[in-house]
């Protein structure tokens, strides 16, 4: 049987947003390929065509991270932060920034096992509800293109 | 408060009169007194929102000194969509790409 690989989207605070996805994998394992730079850089690599040419993650509380991804067209995308947190194959707590330009969260990472199969929340951490709702308004729920008149639907609605 | 330009964007977003008000001005330009007219605001209290929203970029307001009609400018909206969009497909894309290499990893395991 395989694990149901539906990403779920929740909103556990005023200022959290939490995704839920479960891997059909060990708890271990699971942990050690988002904490390991060996195995971050095989997989978490979001759209088609992009990599990660720097990744350093110091896996300790006070220890920094660092990722860069390169897009296929040859740009670059960095995030940095630290953690706050490490408690091995069950939780991390960490600081993520992509620059001055975005608003930085506080990210919470949990590894809960169940037999087989390990399910993992990322909760993010917003600096205010009103960059949270956003955040959730604008697409992270339903993922959909949000066209012009779409937006005016969205603002008149909750005006 | 940060001062980005997404967090300004955000700020101004917050506030229930500027989305009403930038809702108003997706169905076109508006002068202030056009604008005051639905929420029962003075000119001056709207006049205030129109600043904010202004400093934000999510507005331009004409150059004629008497009527100054109000555009949105959608180019910050924009932004706060590809970020919150491109943040939904990144995690999408790379959990569907760990499935298969937990599985790698599940083998090099067992081969130990």
């Amino acid at each position: 049987m395989t694990a149901d690989t539906t990403v779920s989207w929740t909103t556990p605070s005023a200022v959290e947003v939490a995704m839920t996805r479960t891997f059909d994998a060990p708890r271990k394992l699971v942990f050690d390929a988002f904490t390991k730079p060996e195995h971050v850089v095989r997989w978490m690599l979001g759209p088609e065509g992009w990599t990660m040419p720097v990744c350093e993650i110091d896996l300790r509380p006070g220890g920094r991270w660092h990722m860069v991804w390169r897009r296929a067209d040859g740009s670059e995308m960095a995030m940095t932060g630290e953690y706050q947190e490490v408690t091995p194959w069950s939780r991390t707590v960490q600081t993520e920034s992509w620059g001055p330009r975005w608003p930085s969260t506080v990210n919470t990472t949990e590894f809960i096992a169940d037999g087989e199969r390990t399910t993992v929340v990322q909760t993010m951490k917003y600096p205010s509800q009103a960059d949270r709702d956003r955040a959730l308004e604008t697409g992270m729920k339903d993922g959909a293109e949000v066209s012009y008149e779409r937006l005016a639907a969205y603002l008149a609605s909750a005006a | 408060m940060a001062d980005d330009p997404l967090s300004i964007t955000f700020a101004a977003l917050a506030d229930p009169t500027r989305r009403a008000i930038l809702a108003r001005l997706a169905e076109g330009a508006a002068t202030v007194k056009e604008l005051s007219e639905p929420f029962a605001m003075s000119g001056p209290a709207v006049s205030k929102h129109l600043r904010v929203l202004e400093r934000a970029g999510l507005i331009t307001r004409g150059r004629d000194a008497q009527w100054r009609p109000c555009t949105l400018d959608a180019t910050p909206l924009r932004e706060v969509t590809e970020w919150a969009d491109g943040f939904r497909r990144f995690w999408d894309d790379s959990y569907r790409r760990l499935d298969a290499y937990l599985e790698r990893m599940k083998e090099q395991e067992d081969d130990r």
